[in-house]
C-alpha cells in the first residue's frame, strides 16, 4: 500500500512521540506513530489502555506538544487548542453546568465562531434537533442522564462544524444499552453529512462498528500495530464483523501473527 | 427421601415465552400522590426555621424570667421592647444604616482587592505563590489585633475601620476562590480552551462560573467576618468617633446600665445576619449553584 497515491490527507500524523510528566516519571505515551485521515474517515485509534490514545487525541486538541514528528491539520501544524478540533470527552462533566442545553451549545459557536447570536440560536436548535433533544433544550445539565449529556456535547460540537470531530471514549461511561443506541445515532449523523471523525475506544466490537479505518495500537508506549478497512457502512454481515473482531484480537494480543500478516 | 426440600425437588418443566404489552403512559392518569398538609409544611425550611426561633425565644424568655435580674439577663420581651424604643426614636435604624454604609465599603474593597490577588494568581506562577503565602501568613491573624496598628497610620475614623475589614475580608475571599479555581476539573478547563476562550474570558466565562460554588462560599464568610470586625472595632473607639455605628451603641448602653437595650443592639446584629443570610445570601444560592445542580 502507497500513501504517495492518495489524495493529500485532511489530518497528517507524522512520527509523533509523545511524553508527558508525572510527579515522579517522564512518561512516554506514544512513540513515533504514523496516520493520515482523509476527509469523511471514521478513524478509529483502538487499542488497550495505555497506548496513549488519548494522549494522541489531546496532542490532535492541541494540549501537548508532540516531543518528535509533528500534526498538520489541512497542511498547517497544530498549535494551540482550537474550534476547528471540536473534542467530544468521555467525562459528563464536560458541559457547563451554568448554562442550560441550549445555552451550552450558543456559547461554543459565540466564543469560538463569528455567529452573531440569533444564528447562533438558530444553529444551535438545529444541531440539538438532531441529537433529538428539543424538548431538553432550557434544561439544565444536571437534570439530563449519562446518554442525554453526551448527545449535547456531540450537539455543540457538531454545531462547530469542525474540521475534525475528536472522540474521546464519548460512549465509554455508559450503559451497554445506551452506548449501542448512540453508536448508531452517530453513524446516522455521519449518513447527512459525511463528517471527518477521529474516535478513540478500546473497544473492539465499538471500533469496527463505529468505525471505516481503524489503527490497532500497542501498550506502553503506543506504537502502530496495524491500520485496517473495517466493513463498508450499511454492510452488516455478522459473519465478516466477527471474522474482523477476531483478527483484530489475534493482532493486538499475540505478536506472531502480526508478523504473518506483514509479511 | 420423603424429607427433600420442595424447593428443589423437581426441576421446572419447559417454560414458554410470555410477552405482555404494556399500557401506554399517557392512559394512565396521574401517578404521582399529592403530599398531606403536614408533610408539605414540614418541608418547608422557612417554617421549620421560624418555629425553631420562637422556641428559642421562648426558652430565653423563661430562662430570664427564672433568674429575675434584669441587670445581667433581661426577658426576651423587655429586649423587644428596648428594640421597638430604639427604632422609633430613630436611633437604632440611624447607628445600623452608619454600620452598614461603612461594612459595605470595607467589604466591597476586600472583594476588590482579593479580586485583583486572585486574577494575579491565575495568570502567573509567582502570583499563585504569593497569594498563598500571604493568605496563610495574614489568615490567621485576627482583625481586631491589627486595630491599634491602624489608628496609628489612619487615626480615628472610617479609614481604620475599612482597613481592619479589608484584611478579615480579603484573605478568606481570596482563598477560597483561589482554591475554588484550582478545583475546576480539567475536562472543563479543555472544553473552555477547545472552544477557543483565552485570557480574561477564560477566567471571566468559565472559571469564575466553574468555581462558583467555593466563591460564594468566600464571600459568606467574608461578610461574618466583616461584620463581626466593625461591631468589635467600633467597640473599641467609637468613643471618639463622635457619632458611631452599633458597636458603638451596645458599648453606650452598657456604660449607661440600659442593659435592655444592649440586648437590643446585640439582637440587631443577629437580625442583620439572619437577613443577609436567609434573604441574600440564600437567593443567590438559590438562583446559581442550586439550580446548577453544583450543590445539593
Amino acid at each position: 500500500m502507497s500513501i504517495e497515491e492518495n489524495p493529500a490527507p485532511l489530518l497528517d500524523v507524522r512520527g509523533v512521540t509523545l511524553q508527558y510528566r508525572t510527579r515522579e516519571h517522564l512518561i512516554t505515551a506514544t512513540y513515533r506513530v504514523n496516520f493520515q485521515i482523509h476527509r469523511s474517515d471514521r478513524f478509529v485509534l483502538l487499542g488497550p489502555s495505555g497506548c496513549g490514545k488519548s494522549t494522541l487525541l489531546k496532542a490532535i486538541g492541541g494540549f501537548l506538544t508532540p516531543v518528535e514528528g509533528e500534526i498538520r491539520l489541512r497542511g498547517e501544524p497544530i498549535r494551540k487548542p482550537g474550534p476547528d478540533r471540536m473534542i467530544v470527552f468521555q467525562e459528563f462533566d464536560q458541559l457547563l453546568p451554568w448554562k442550560t442545553v441550549k445555552q451550552n451549545v450558543v456559547f461554543a459557536l459565540r466564543t469560538g465562531g463569528l455567529l452573531s447570536p440569533k444564528a447562533a440560536e438558530e444553529r444551535a436548535l438545529q444541531a440539538i434537533d438532531k441529537e433529538g433533544l428539543t424538548r431538553f433544550a432550557n434544561a439544565f445539565p444536571h437534570t439530563l442522564s449519562g446518554g442525554m449529556k453526551q448527545r449535547v456535547a456531540i450537539a455543540r460540537a457538531m454545531a462547530m462544524e469542525p474540521a475534525i470531530l475528536l472522540m474521546d471514549e464519548p460512549f465509554a461511561a455508559l450503559d451497554a444499552l445506551t452506548r449501542r443506541k448512540m453508536q448508531d445515532e452517530l453513524l446516522q449523523l455521519w449518513d447527512d453529512t459525511h463528517f471527518t471523525v477521529l474516535f478513540v475506544t478500546h473497544s473492539i466490537p465499538e471500533a469496527v462498528i463505529v468505525g471505516n479505518r481503524i489503527l490497532l495500537l500497542s501498550p506502553l508506549p503506543g506504537q502502530v500495530k496495524a491500520e485496517l478497512n473495517s466493513l463498508p457502512r450499511g454492510e452488516c454481515d455478522a459473519g465478516r464483523l466477527k471474522l474482523l473482531e477476531d483478527t483484530i484480537h489475534r493482532i493486538l494480543f499475540s505478536d506472531r501473527v502480526e508478523e504473518v500478516n506483514e509479511s | 427421601m420423603s424429607k427433600t426440600d420442595p424447593f428443589e425437588s423437581t426441576a421446572c418443566p419447559e417454560r414458554p415465552d410470555i410477552h405482555f404489552r404494556p399500557v401506554p403512559p399517557e392512559s394512565l392518569g396521574a401517578l404521582a400522590k399529592p403530599l398531606t398538609f403536614r408533610e408539605r409544611a414540614w418541608n418547608n425550611g422557612a417554617l421549620r426555621k421560624t418555629a425553631l426561633l420562637i422556641l428559642l425565644g421562648l426558652l430565653w424568655e423563661g430562662y430570664a424570667r427564672i433568674v429575675s435580674n434584669p441587670l445581667l439577663v433581661p426577658t426576651f420581651s423587655s429586649t423587644v421592647e428596648a428594640f421597638g424604643e430604639g427604632f422609633a426614636s430613630g436611633v437604632l435604624p440611624n447607628r445600623v444604616l452608619y454600620s452598614i454604609r461603612v461594612l459595605l465599603m470595607g467589604y466591597a474593597a476586600g472583594i476588590g482587592l482579593a479580586a485583583l490577588l486572585t486574577a494575579f494568581s491565575v495568570i502567573s506562577r509567582f502570583g499563585t505563590d504569593l497569594l498563598e503565602t500571604l493568605s496563610s501568613m495574614f489568615n490567621p491573624l485576627p482583625a481586631i489585633a491589627l486595630l491599634p496598628l491602624a489608628l496609628l497610620w489612619f487615626g480615628l475614623g472610617n479609614p481604620s475601620l475599612i482597613f481592619v475589614m479589608v484584611h478579615s475580608v480579603l484573605w478568606p475571599v481570596a482563598l477560597n476562590t483561589h482554591s475554588g479555581f484550582t478545583a475546576v476539573s480539567p475536562t472543563l478547563r479543555m472544553v473552555g480552551q477547545n472552544c477557543g476562550l483565552r485570557g480574561i474570558n477564560y477566567v471571566l466565562k468559565l472559571l469564575i462560573p466553574a468555581a462558583f460554588p467555593s466563591i460564594l462560599t468566600g464571600l459568606k464568610i467574608g461578610w461574618a467576618f466583616a461584620w463581626r470586625t466593625l461591631i468589635a472595632a467600633e467597640l473599641v473607639f467609637g468613643v471618639s468617633a463622635g457619632q458611631g455605628g452599633l458597636g458603638w451603641f451596645i458599648f453606650e448602653n452598657k456604660n449607661q446600665l440600659e442593659i435592655p437595650s444592649v440586648f437590643a443592639g446585640l439582637f440587631c446584629v443577629i437580625l442583620i445576619g439572619l437577613a443577609v443570610e436567609n434573604l441574600i445570601f440564600r437567593n443567590i444560592e438559590l438562583r446559581t449553584v442550586r439550580r446548577w445542580g453544583m450543590q445539593g
